[in-house]
């Protein structure tokens, strides 16, 4: 929708949109695959295997009930970004709609909303996560739920203020004076325009989110087993860092890959949806 | 010795060819008006000559200023030469100047960065300067930020910045077009007495032959990258033989309108009632102003910027929440009315705003842009039904019909204006609030979207209400006139009367300070100088 009124002209794509889009692709393919095959079973216990380091038939070796890594990062993938993307889902969800409406209304409506927000921006989000799921109990649905409801207020400040700029414009004005309401106007007239602001800041939201569910996992209210997470194998990992240090390395590597990915994917993007960057009108 | 010379200039971006062999000379004192439509390269070649182009642009000929060449110096030598021997004023003085710094700071810059002056020695030298532009620190104190001041304020400031450390060469890029009446008049006063009194060249770009008309030396006329035709101001307006020279002086001599063509006035269409807008704090941007608008009429509101012009006109439209008063169209009271009588009277009062670039939803196409009022209708119509109207009210315009398919930055500023008011026509209105409708648009085009607004009234008997601050525009459009200040009424009446013999100072100083372009060719030949 928004793409469309870009003006079709010669443009050089940043660098960091495509090694965004080339790690993210990779994660995802990483999870896709790990649906319908990974080399053994992500929760296979061999006991007699246990803290082999990378080889041929155990390329990022195996942990300590034997389990091959590989098989875990991969099956690791795909519950990160399940919690990530349904976080951020959450987030847009309830936080646009908010926003839209703080700035059609303002007044005590939009007081209210703000407030609102600052006071869930008070908690520390990880601290605000770990209260819901010791609360609720650990699990996947509780940390996607916990970083979902951190989200919200993110969208709703950010739709808000990108809305704010829009209701003065002329054109949003024409609009006035052709009668249409203010929600009409905030979905036909200043939705589209701000979506490109919004979509940048669903990827950061998506990094976070990663980066929140292996946090969450590694005090164990994430993923719970047999689920691979890659937070846990972080947390499960300490103990045989000496002695067995790919077991830290390749889901540390692995989350480092998904948060940059999606950074540089969503820098790579506001390059291209940023008006400042962008040029020439016409 | 020439200040500069300009010898066969040629600059392209990408293939796409800028100017083409540009040659011209300034001497010291001398003031030259380069004038053109917008894209004809005034601008480019004020910045082919700061060396302030995009990468790809590729210059040949030769710029000489003081025996160097600048299209060869490096780039190190170029730094040297920007702001202490060659200065450069720039059409909008908000974005000249730092936001966050104040006036003195940024004035004493220069002086510490080229002269190496102690921070309060700096300081104190920025407060001379200022004086010399009209900002003596006694009324305007150096630590102002830039927000604080008028617009006219502000290109005093850039123009202070510029002259600070006394350059061989000022450049002037639009110094006047954002600025209104009042402060138009001074900052033009400014410039020529800096060329005068301190001996630098000064090229003074606009589109607005009545800027330079009363100070240039020499205008060189400039069309798509050409300089087509020069001489000595003020005869070679008295002679014009290229047809594009021609073709803008006559844009800028707008055809005023005859006094009988008001039509004699029967139930207003609109009519507002002692209507005040009370900002926060209590500001009153209009304080209790009553107005009719008859049918066919035509009346022009017009006053300097914060007057409470534009404030009025999104209360007429109902745009703008009222302390007081009322505004009937139709004899429907906006606040009062719902549903059908409502949308009737939306219907009946349509707008046109001053931006084309920030009045049309860059994200839709033309098509639906246009169709948006036709929410208004009681119910909803059938596409083709939609597609027959925005083809209608296109050639109303003057846009093609394949107009409607095509996305908003396909078109120049007049072109979008035409979108603008064909958006205003779909509903089938009896009045346009028009609300500094022609401000943003060159010569040209502003004639061209004046006549196609004279034609429109004419056809189909639309009143308009024409809020500007360009009075040039406003004989041309209205019968009537509304003198607006500090948001009351300073005078009203049948605008020949009122602008040929204003009662009030306050519109004499109007009328004085943005004279047209007869009255200053006149003055100029009769030997008075501004």
């Amino acid at each position: 929708m928004s793409g469309a009124a870009i003006p079709p002209s010669r443009r050089r794509w940043p660098v960091s949109l495509l090694i965004g889009a080339g790690l993210v692709t990779a994660i995802l393919a990483a999870a896709l695959l790990s649906l319908v095959w990974t080399p053994y079973d992500p929760a296979l216990i061999v006991i007699e295997d246990r803290l082999l380091p990378p080889s041929a038939a155990h390329w990022f070796g195996t942990d300590q009930m034997g389990r091959d890594v590989f098989s875990m990062v991969l099956g690791g993938a795909l519950n990160s970004i399940l919690v990530a993307l349904v976080a951020v889902g959450i987030g847009m969800l309830g936080g646009v709609p908010l926003g839209l409406l703080a700035a059609a209304q303002g007044g005590w409506v939009d007081e209210i909303l703000t407030r609102a927000g600052d006071v869930i921006f008070a908690f520390p989000a990880l601290l605000l996560a770990i209260l819901i799921t010791a609360v609720a109990g650990p699990g996947i649905f509780n940390a996607i739920v916990a970083i979902g409801i951190f989200n919200i207020p993110v969208f709703a400040r950010l739709a808000r203020a990108g809305a704010m700029s829009f209701w003065p414009r002329d054109f949003v004005r024409a609009a006035r004076v052709a009668g249409k309401g203010r929600l009409r106007i905030s979905l036909e007239h200043i939705l589209p325009n701000i979506a490109g602001v919004l979509i940048v800041q669903g990827t950061i939201q998506f990094a976070l989110g990663v980066l929140a569910e292996a946090g969450l996992s590694y005090v164990g209210l994430g993923a719970q087993p047999p689920d691979p997470s890659w937070g846990r194998m972080l947390a499960e990992s300490q103990t045989y860092f000496a002695l067995a240090p790919w077991l830290a390395v390749f889901p540390g590597i692995a989350i480092m890959a998904a948060v940059l990915g999606f950074n540089f994917l969503g820098d790579g993007l506001r390059d291209i949806v940023d008006p400042r960057t962008r040029r020439g009108r016409a | 010795m020439n200040v500069l010379e300009v010898s066969k200039l040629s600059l392209a971006i990408g293939d796409k060819p800028i100017l083409r062999s540009v040659s011209f000379a300034v001497a010291p004192g001398e003031i030259v008006g380069l004038v053109g439509e917008s894209g004809s390269g005034k601008s480019m070649t004020l910045h082919a000559i700061m060396r302030l182009l995009p990468p790809p642009a590729q210059t040949s000929g030769s710029i000489v200023f003081e025996a160097a060449d600048l299209v060869a110096s490096p780039e190190r030598e170029m730094r040297h030469l920007r702001g202490r021997r060659i200065g450069m004023v720039f059409q909008e003085p908000m974005t000249a100047l730092n936001p966050v710094h104040t006036i003195g700071r940024q004035v004493a810059e220069s002086f510490r960065l080229h002269l190496g002056l102690s921070p309060a020695a700096a300081m104190a030298e920025a407060g001379e300067r200022l004086r010399r532009v009209g900002l003596p620190p006694d009324r305007v104190p150096l630590d102002r930020y830039p927000h604080q001041l008028s617009g006219g304020q502000r290109q005093r400031v850039v123009t202070a910045i510029a002259a600070a450390l006394e350059p061989r060469l000022i450049l002037a890029d639009e110094p006047t077009t954002a600025l209104d009446a009042t402060a138009r008049g001074g900052v033009i006063a400014l410039l020529a007495g800096l060329a005068r009194e301190g001996g630098a060249g000064l090229v003074f770009v606009t589109h607005d032959l009545a800027a330079v008309a009363g100070i240039a030396d020499r205008i060189l006329f400039m069309n798509a990258g050409e300089i087509v035709e020069q001489g000595p101001a003020p005869a070679i307006f008295r002679h014009l033989a290229h047809p594009y020279a021609r073709n803008l002086l006559a844009a800028s001599i707008l055809p005023r309108i005859e006094p009988d063509a008001a039509p004699a006035s029967t139930e207003p269409v609109v009519r507002a009632d002692g209507v005040s807008v009370t900002y926060a704090r209590g500001v009153k941007a209009v304080d209790g102003i009553s107005l009719q608008l008859g049918e066919g009429e035509s009346l022009a509101i017009v006053g300097e910027s914060g007057s409470g012009k534009s404030t009025l006109a999104r209360a007429i439209l109902g745009l703008e929440p009222l302390s007081g008063g009322a505004v009937r169209v139709g004899g429907v009271d906006l606040r009062t009315a719902r549903g059908a009588a409502l949308r009737d009277a939306r219907r009946t009062v349509q707008a046109v705003f001053q931006d084309p670039y920030g009045s049309l939803n860059p994200r839709h196409r033309v098509g639906r842009i246009i169709a948006e009022p036709l929410h208004l209708l009681d119910r909803p119509l059938p596409a083709a039904e939609r597609r027959a109207r925005v083809a209608a009210v296109l050639e109303d315009v003057g846009l093609p019909a394949d107009t409607a398919a095509r996305f908003p930055h396909e078109f120049s500023g007049g072109q979008r204006q035409r979108i603008a008011i064909a958006r205003a026509l779909i509903s089938g209105p009896r009045a346009i609030v028009l609300d500094e409708a022609v401000s943003a648009l060159d010569v040209t085009t502003r004639a061209q979207i004046i006549a196609l607004l004279r034609d429109l009234s004419a056809r189909r008997g639309l009143a308009y209400i024409f809020i500007t601050h360009d009075l040039d525009a406003a004989r041309a459009v209205a019968n009537r006139v509304i003198v607006m200040r500090q948001g009351r009424v300073v005078e009203q009446g049948a605008i020949g009367e009122i602008l040929n013999a204003p009662a009030h100072p306050y519109t004499r100083e109007l009328i004085n300070a943005s004279p047209d372009l007869e009255t200053v060719l006149r003055a100029r030949e009769a030997g008075i100088t501004p």
